[in-house]
Formats: C-alpha cells, sequence, structure tokens
C-alpha cells in the first residue's frame, strides 16, 4: 500500500493537519487521544470533508480539494472497523458478513465467506441475531464483514479499546492470523504501545492533531521503557520445544530457553519484562533460575535513573534494565560480556 | 339496545376508508420528512419542522378552511386538477386529504423519535462497507425504523377517525359520500331522540380504536430487534461533539 496525504481541517478549537507519504502494509498510528487519530480515520473513509487537501492511495486519487474531486465513501474501498463493532441489529451475523461482500464488485472480491469465518471462528454464529454476541465476538464478526469487502486499505480504528484486558488477549492472537494470512495492507491505530508491537512495525505519531512523523515501533517502545511498569517488555518469537523435566525447552535462535510448562508448548510469541532479566559480570554458580545466557552488550539507552542494557545473545536481541549504580559495579561498556539470568516463569505467553 | 341505520354502516365503512387512506398516504411523506430531518444537513431544518409541526397546533379548523381555499375550484390546485376533471372539494379524496394533514405531525414525529434512536455509526458503516446513501437508506434506516413507523401508522389512523373540524369544511358533511363517524354522532347530537345512535356510534369508534391500538401493539412486539438496537445510542452526540479519538 502506498498512502500520501496533505490534509487540513478546523473542526472548533480543534486544528487538524497532517501531511505523510507512507509505503506499507502493516502501518499504526499512534497517538494519546484527542490526537486527530480518529479524525484521520474519518477523513480517509470519506466520512468527514477535510477543509485543504489530497488524499491518493496506491495512486488512486481519492480526494483533491484543489481539483474537486472527493470519493464517497463506498467508492473509496477504504474499510474500517470500528471501536464499537457498530453491526447492523437487523441482520444476522451471516447477512452482516454478506453486507459489504454483495456491494463488492465479483471482480475485486478475494476471500470467500466460509474461509473468512474459519479463520476468526465464526462458524457456529452464522445464523445467530447479532444481539447474543459477546464483546469478542462483536470484534471479530466487524473484522470479518470489512475483510470480506475485500478493500484496498483496511482501518483499525482501536478495535480492541473498548474490551475488557482478558479478552483483548484473546483476540489478538485471531487479528494477527487474519490479517497476516489475507494479505490486506493496514492502518492499525491504538494507543496502547502493546498492540502496536504485535500488530504493526512502523507507526505515525499524532499530537494534539498535528502529524509529528514516521516511527519505528520498537525504537518508541525502548525510548519509553523507564516510563512503564516493566520497564521494556521483550518480545521473543520461540520455535519448537522439548520436555526437559517439568519444564519446557523451546529454540530461540541458536540457543534453547527454559520455559515453565504452563505456558504450553507450541511454538509461538512470548513476552518477557526487561527488569525480569539479571546481569552477572562473572559466570554464576550454582543457581535456581534456569536461564544462563551469554551475551555482548550492544547498546546502552539511559533513560530517568535506568540504563536499558541492549544485549546481543548468539544473534537475538534481548534488552535489560538495570539502575546506574549496578550499571557502574557491572562495568557495562558497549561490547563488553556479560551473563544474563532469566528464571523460567518470567516468560508469558502473548500468542 | 344497539341499532343501526344504513346510513351508520356508510360512516363507518368510509370512516374506515379515510383513515386507512390517509395513514398510508402520510406514511412515506413522513418518513420522508423525519428522514431529512434527523440526517440530512439541510440549512433550513427548524423551519421545516415549525412547517411539519404547524397542524399540530392550528385549530384543524383552520387547516380545513386553507385546504378549501387551495382545492376549491378558484384555488390554483384545485383549478388545476379542475382543468383534469378530477374534483377535490366535498368528495371523499377532501376528507382523505384533511386527514392525512392532520396526521402527518404525528407520523413525523414517531419515525422520528425512532430514527433518533438509530445509531450514525451503522450508516457509516454501511457507506465503507460499499453502500451509497440512498443504498443505506433502504437496507439500514427503513427496516430500523419499521417499528416506528407502525407506531406512526397507528397514531395517524387512530388521528384521522377522529378528525372532525378540517374535514366539515372542506369535505362537508353529507352522508353515504363524506359523512364520517364523527360527523355523523354531531349529526344525532343535533337531532331529537337522536341519543342512543349517537352514544351506539361513540361505542363502535371507541372499539375501533382500541383494536387499531391493539394491533399495532402486537406488531411492534414481532419486531424483538426494536429494543437491541439501543446499544449504540448516546453516541449521537459524542459523534457530534469530538472531532478526535
Amino acid at each position: 500500500m502506498q498512502l500520501e496525504v496533505d490534509l487540513k481541517l478546523q473542526l472548533g478549537d480543534f486544528a487538524f493537519s497532517a501531511a505523510f507519504d507512507v509505503t506499507g502494509r502493516q502501518i499504526g498510528i499512534f497517538g494519546p487521544s484527542g490526537s486527530g487519530k480518529s479524525t484521520l480515520v474519518n477523513l480517509l473513509a470519506g466520512l468527514l470533508h477535510p477543509d485543504r487537501g489530497r488524499i491518493v492511495l496506491n495512486g488512486r486519487c481519492l480526494q483533491d480539494t484543489d481539483a474537486g474531486i472527493f470519493l464517497p465513501p463506498e467508492r473509496r474501498r477504504v474499510g474500517v472497523v470500528f471501536q464499537h463493532a457498530h453491526l447492523f441489529p437487523h441482520l444476522s451475523v451471516r447477512n452482516n458478513l454478506l453486507y459489504g461482500y454483495r456491494r463488492t464488485r465479483p471482480w475485486h472480491r478475494k476471500l470467500p465467506l466460509p474461509e473468512v469465518a474459519r479463520a476468526l471462528d465464526l462458524e457456529p454464529l452464522l445464523e445467530r441475531g447479532v444481539a447474543c454476541l459477546s464483546g469478542g465476538e462483536r470484534q471479530r464478526v466487524a473484522l470479518a464483514r470489512a475483510l470480506l469487502a475485500a478493500p484496498e486499505l483496511l482501518i483499525l480504528d482501536e478495535p480492541l479499546s473498548a474490551l475488557d484486558h482478558g479478552l483483548k488477549e484473546q483476540i489478538i492472537p485471531f487479528l494477527r492470523k487474519a490479517l497476516r494470512r489475507f494479505e490486506i495492507p493496514y492502518l492499525y491505530i491504538a494507543h496502547s504501545l502493546n498492540e502496536m508491537r504485535l500488530l504493526t512495525n512502523r507507526m505515525l505519531l499524532f499530537k494534539k492533531g498535528t502529524f509529528h512523523g514516521l516511527a519505528d515501533v520498537e525504537q518508541v517502545a525502548r525510548e519509553r521503557m523507564s516510563r512503564c511498569d516493566f520497564g521494556y517488555l521483550n518480545h521473543l518469537q520461540l520455535g519448537e520445544s522439548r520436555e526437559v523435566g517439568d519444564l519446557q525447552a523451546f529454540r530461540w535462535g541458536r540457543t534453547e530457553l527454559i520455559v515453565s510448562r504452563r505456558e504450553g508448548s507450541e511454538p509461538g510469541l512470548f513476552e518477557l519484562a526487561s527488569k525480569d532479566i539479571l546481569l552477572f559480570k562473572r559466570h554464576p554458580e550454582a543457581l535456581s533460575a534456569r536461564n544462563l545466557l551469554e551475551a555482548t552488550v550492544a547498546e546502552l539507552v539511559p533513560c530517568d535513573g535506568m540504563i536499558g542494557v541492549v544485549l546481543d545473545c548468539a544473534g537475538e536481541g534481548l534488552v535489560a534494565t538495570v539502575v546506574k549504580e549496578a550499571a557502574a559495579e557491572l562495568e557495562l561498556r558497549q561490547g563488553s560480556r556479560v551473563f544474563a539470568v532469566i528464571k523460567a516463569v518470567a516468560f508469558r505467553r502473548l500468542l | 339496545m344497539l341499532e343501526f341505520a344504513p346510513a351508520d354502516y356508510q360512516a363507518l365503512w368510509l370512516s374506515a376508508r379515510v383513515a386507512t387512506a390517509a395513514s398510508l398516504l402520510v406514511l412515506p411523506v413522513g418518513f420522508a420528512l423525519a428522514w431529512l430531518l434527523v440526517f440530512s444537513r439541510l440549512p433550513g431544518k427548524a423551519l421545516l419542522d415549525g412547517l411539519v409541526n404547524l397542524p399540530l397546533v392550528l385549530p384543524p379548523v383552520v387547516v380545513g378552511y386553507l385546504l378549501l381555499l387551495l382545492l376549491g375550484r378558484q384555488g390554483w390546485l384545485g383549478g388545476l386538477l379542475a382543468r383534469f376533471g378530477i374534483q377535490v372539494v366535498f368528495t371523499w379524496r377532501a376528507a382523505v386529504i384533511a386527514s392525512a394533514l392532520i396526521g402527518l405531525p404525528l407520523m413525523v414525529r414517531a419515525i422520528r423519535l425512532g430514527m433518533e434512536q438509530i445509531d450514525p455509526h451503522l450508516l457509516q458503516a454501511s457507506r465503507t462497507l460499499g453502500a451509497a446513501w440512498y443504498d443505506t437508506l433502504l437496507t439500514v434506516v427503513l427496516p430500523l425504523s419499521l417499528p416506528s413507523m407502525i407506531a406512526g401508522l397507528s397514531l395517524a389512523f387512530a388521528r384521522s377517525l377522529g378528525e372532525f373540524g378540517a374535514t366539515i369544511i372542506v369535505a362537508g358533511n353529507i352522508p353515504g359520500i363524506t359523512q364520517t363517524i364523527p360527523l355523523a354522532i354531531y349529526d344525532y347530537s343535533n337531532t331529537p331522540g337522536g341519543e342512543a345512535r349517537a352514544l351506539a356510534l361513540c361505542l363502535v369508534s371507541i372499539v375501533l380504536s382500541y383494536v387499531v391500538l391493539l394491533l399495532s401493539e402486537l406488531a411492534l412486539r414481532r419486531f424483538g430487534w426494536g429494543t437491541s438496537r439501543r446499544q449504540g445510542s448516546g453516541s449521537r452526540a459524542a459523534l457530534r461533539k469530538s472531532p478526535s479519538s
């Protein structure tokens, strides 16, 4: 997807302005609430008219105030999954799903209903009315409905923010799987950095209605590590596993990580707080923790009295945080060798 | 105790016919007006709103007299219709038009109340899914307004059954042609010894109105989803207010 935007809009006291040119498949839009993210969504979808500006999607001009071009929402092929699902209450789940599909030209349609329903686990719900769906089910139906219309660009406008924490964790895997599998380019809007890290790799930053530049998601996460209670949350993609006594050993690059059995045995994405990694200068002996890794310090990132230590463990990256005094005692420098110690229970499965 | 003259049966039949025609006539007009008032960005919305509600506050006699001026042989519309050989004034058509006009504000109010309950986000969702505005109107707004349309129909029907002031002016009180139940009751009440017949017609109109109310209540119950669509209400204000997030 290639998206070119240059928009200005004044809404009462709120001034919105954005000019960017972005190419990619999984782009985030990040900013606190009131920063203009949803205004951008409405402008892109054609639900709001800008005072001035243009939008070009994949070389197709959706809007140009100078040339007097305005494509109405139904002709933009920009799909939106809203914060609340906004399912049609008078239609069954099946007819909700088919609403956009039936209005999509046959040669534009990409995915058949059964496939999408299977991927999002909606098959048992198809004949139901939408009033009796749970919050998570509603969001899945909304996502499937948007996917079936085969948009050129799908906008997910904080689709998880109305769900409680437990539900969020259940629905993220579906979202990730469906979005990757069906290869529809998307803009993901959120104010949670964790969601961003799971679903996008680069993001557009917004503040007070103004576009503030394009950033790498991991970069921003590292910069913010001191503000979060857990420091930085490492996301580790672990491979096949084998049983080791009561624990599970997962392949991680060229080494193995020992993880508590309750996190399951399938390959997946795991979370590890930077504060749960202990650093030693010399090889410690007889540990209670199950993981001992030899690592090289790749980078030191100071922030607010803490120091983020970016480690290189046989090619795999890992971030630990230590206080300044500890860093001095360990004589941490770029390139110095350390031993990282992690408990088996410190890992938490994300996907 | 109840006894009816042939003219009474005619009045009954005529009343039912006039009320049915008037409420069916006013249904699409009311739907269109309610849609304009709720969803459009029309500049003179307040003026239109006032105009629609005028028959509700004006004395029906005034409405009837204005209609007479408009539809009479000297009126511009009446004159135009007369050229095609259509006479409206003092026929049952005039009774229908009078009833429709008097019932219009009730119909618009009922449908409007229902439409205001529709979450505007649903219309946006439908647009982004590829539906043009008229498609959205037919496949989202119309089905979600059905319960309020039924409510509007029953209100307009009941109001038509009782219409008196405007009807007597523009349609007259001709037994067998334009004499509806209220007009017949009025005649009986002015005739010595007509009390029993007046009372009989009163009973009939009570029963008729009551049956209509029951039927509409029953029809509303069939639309179970009418209650579930409130999930998004309140977001209309939020949508207008917040430009962001």
